[in-house]
């Protein structure tokens, strides 16, 4: 690996070495290393891009990292990676990806990520997503999620994108059965004139399940975002969505909320602001000595944690 | 030393059925607060005292008059140059952040360049009836209740440890064990440091602990002098008081 991929490497993963546990590492369209244990096993897809990943039940304290990265100009990839889990775990999955390009022809990478979480599991899924280099050439990433979880299974995932991705649409949908429970935590940053799109579509099928989905995002320059979610209420359960926006300069947000209630006990709330940084908070961090750029800085920083 | 020379304040206000569209909030206030003070500033309630709090700090710029610190004009100068020379400004409404924990609030007050340790920040909230372990990881957020929010705030400033500190109402919302604590703290900066407080306070017991006292009213310094001088007048209740009318 050059000094680039494990640059990207490091954004996305947080690794400066080979990482504990399982995992796969894809660079430049192949997967270029592996490792497995005993309970968690990779495998080659046989008839497209991508791996299956399967998880024996009762498997607990493990990880898996699942990192991709791209550095040469003008790739195009369409990656499937399933994750099967068994009953009963408790596991942690970090994927993420990194583009480099720093020539003028366009890089992307588009993936899907479908979960397949057995009862009682807890899964804690994170990815990152990273672009650098001073090409013409976009860096693009399109990620979809497909999540079903099973009964009282818990899923967290926490997505973060906050450098140099030009364009991305991302699209998660879940299903959850009964008891189970997912919560969601976006951070977005474009600048630029980076356009985002994150959309969420979710069905609370069984009773007692519950969602809880907050997205915080800063638009900076002249980029745009838009958030659409989507929560269905199909039994007795909760659901609750969140946008929570900075904008900036001359940056647009759109909130699209969505919640159907078609049972008398599902409980749906949706809260969505959007505005620019209260003047007030500069004021304060000034009057502590900062400057106006540091004050500013400091917030969205802060806001994006 | 802070100098106030014919300070005014006024915003146009265009709602005013008056025939004057502006409205004048500070008239022409002299002041002069000396190193090593505690000056208690008290007044009825929209008198002017935040506006010149605000003045002093440079969250307001005055009409016209000039303030002067330590022997420079600092009347042209940014909040953040003020904050620079050793002003500090703990805020009647203390601002809410979302993803600013206590001890980022507090490690900034007391100044990038020194490294704060856990155990410094914790100090800070234990001056102001705050269990630090239950705050220090806490955001600043609309999850703190306002009594709270409001010891935080002046825990930033005690951090932050300056020549001059104003304290806009800090007793505002805060209890009644914290408030003897609070007392003490004011007491023990004063005495401690050679550094210059300035409280806007409707309590007698701080009034009670400054070495002097400023009545504002009506964007006017209507009175000033030693407890002694000052105290008797204002408790003789608002109905009779001159202050107050
Ligand atoms: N920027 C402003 N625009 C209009 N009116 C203001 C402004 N700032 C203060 N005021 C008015 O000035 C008066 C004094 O306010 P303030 O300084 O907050 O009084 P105090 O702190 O003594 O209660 C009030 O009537 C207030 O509404
Ligand atoms: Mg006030």
């Amino acid at each position: 690996m050059d000094e680039i991929q494990k640059n990207l490497l490091e954004q996305v993963a947080g690794l400066h070495e080979i990482p504990a546990g399982a995992y796969n590492i894809r660079a430049n369209g192949a997967s270029i290393e592996r490792n497995t244990t005993a309970n968690i096993d990779i495998v080659t897809k046989p008839d497209k891009q991508g791996i299956d990943i399967l998880i024996r039940p009762g498997t607990k304290k493990e990880s898996v990292h699942i990192p991709v990265i791209l550095s040469q100009s003008g790739l195009t990839e369409m990656v499937y990676n399933d994750f099967h889990i068994g009953d009963d775990c408790d596991v942690t999955i970090i994927a993420g990806c990194g583009i480099h390009n720093s020539g003028d022809s366009e890089s992307r990478h588009d993936g899907i990520h479908t979960f397949y979480v057995g009862q009682n599991s807890h899964v804690k899924y994170v990815e990152k997503h990273y672009g650098s280099g001073d090409g013409k050439g976009e860096r693009i990433m399109n990620p979809k999620t497909v999540v079903e979880l099973g009964p009282n299974s818990f899923m967290e995932m926490e997505t973060v994108q906050i450098r140099g991705v030009d364009s991305t649409v991302r699209s998660t949908a879940a299903t959850l059965e009964e008891g189970a429970k997912l919560v969601i935590t976006e951070r977005l940053m474009t600048h630029g004139s980076q356009y985002a799109e994150s959309s969420f579509r979710v069905d609370l099928n069984g009773a007692d399940s519950s969602a809880n989905l907050i997205s915080r995002a800063v638009a900076k320059d002249d980029s745009k975002q838009l958030f659409l979610a989507v929560i269905n209420g199909n039994q007795r359960c909760a659901g609750h969505s969140e946008c929570d926006a900075i904008i900036m300069d001359r940056a647009k947000i759109s909130a699209v909320p969505e919640i159907t209630a078609n049972h008398l006990d599902a409980a749906l709330i949706h809260e969505a602001a959007i505005g620019k940084i209260a003047g007030e908070q500069i004021t304060k961090l000034m009057t502590l000595g900062l400057t106006e750029a540091e004050a500013e800085a400091q917030i969205v920083n802060g806001f994006l944690k | 030393m802070l100098e106030l020379q014919n300070l005014s304040f006024q915003v146009s206000d265009e709602d005013a059925e008056s025939r004057e569209n502006f409205k004048e909030i500070i008239k022409d206030i002299n002041l002069t607060l000396h190193d090593h003070t505690f000056t208690a500033i008290t007044g009825p309630n929209g008198g002017g005292k935040s506006t010149l709090a605000k003045l002093i700090m440079g969250i307001e710029r005055p009409t016209s008059g000039r303030i002067v610190w330590n022997g420079t004009d600092i009347t042209e100068m940014s909040i953040t140059e003020r904050a620079n020379l050793g002003i500090s400004f703990a805020f009647q409404q203390p601002v809410r952040f979302k993803g600013i924990k206590v001890k980022d609030l507090i490690t900034l007050s007391a100044g990038t360049d020194k490294k704060l340790s856990a155990g410094e920040a914790c100090e800070y909230l234990s001056k102001v009836g705050l269990c630090a372990r239950d705050y220090i990881n806490r955001d600043v957020d609309a999850s703190l209740s306002g009594g709270e929010l409001k010891r935080i705030e002046i825990a930033t400033i005690i951090a932050r440890n300056t020549p001059l500190s104003v304290f806009d109402e800090p007793e505002a919302g805060i209890d009644l064990w914290s408030f003897n604590n609070l007392i003490k703290v004011f007491e023990e900066l004063h005495e401690t440091s050679s550094n210059s407080l300035v409280i806007i306070s409707h309590q007698e017991r701080i009034l009670n602990i400054a070495d002097e006292i400023v009545v504002i009213a009506n964007g006017s310094v209507k009175a000033r002098g030693t407890k002694a001088e000052i105290l008797p007048e204002l408790l003789e209740g608002t109905g009779s008081c001159k202050f107050y009318q």
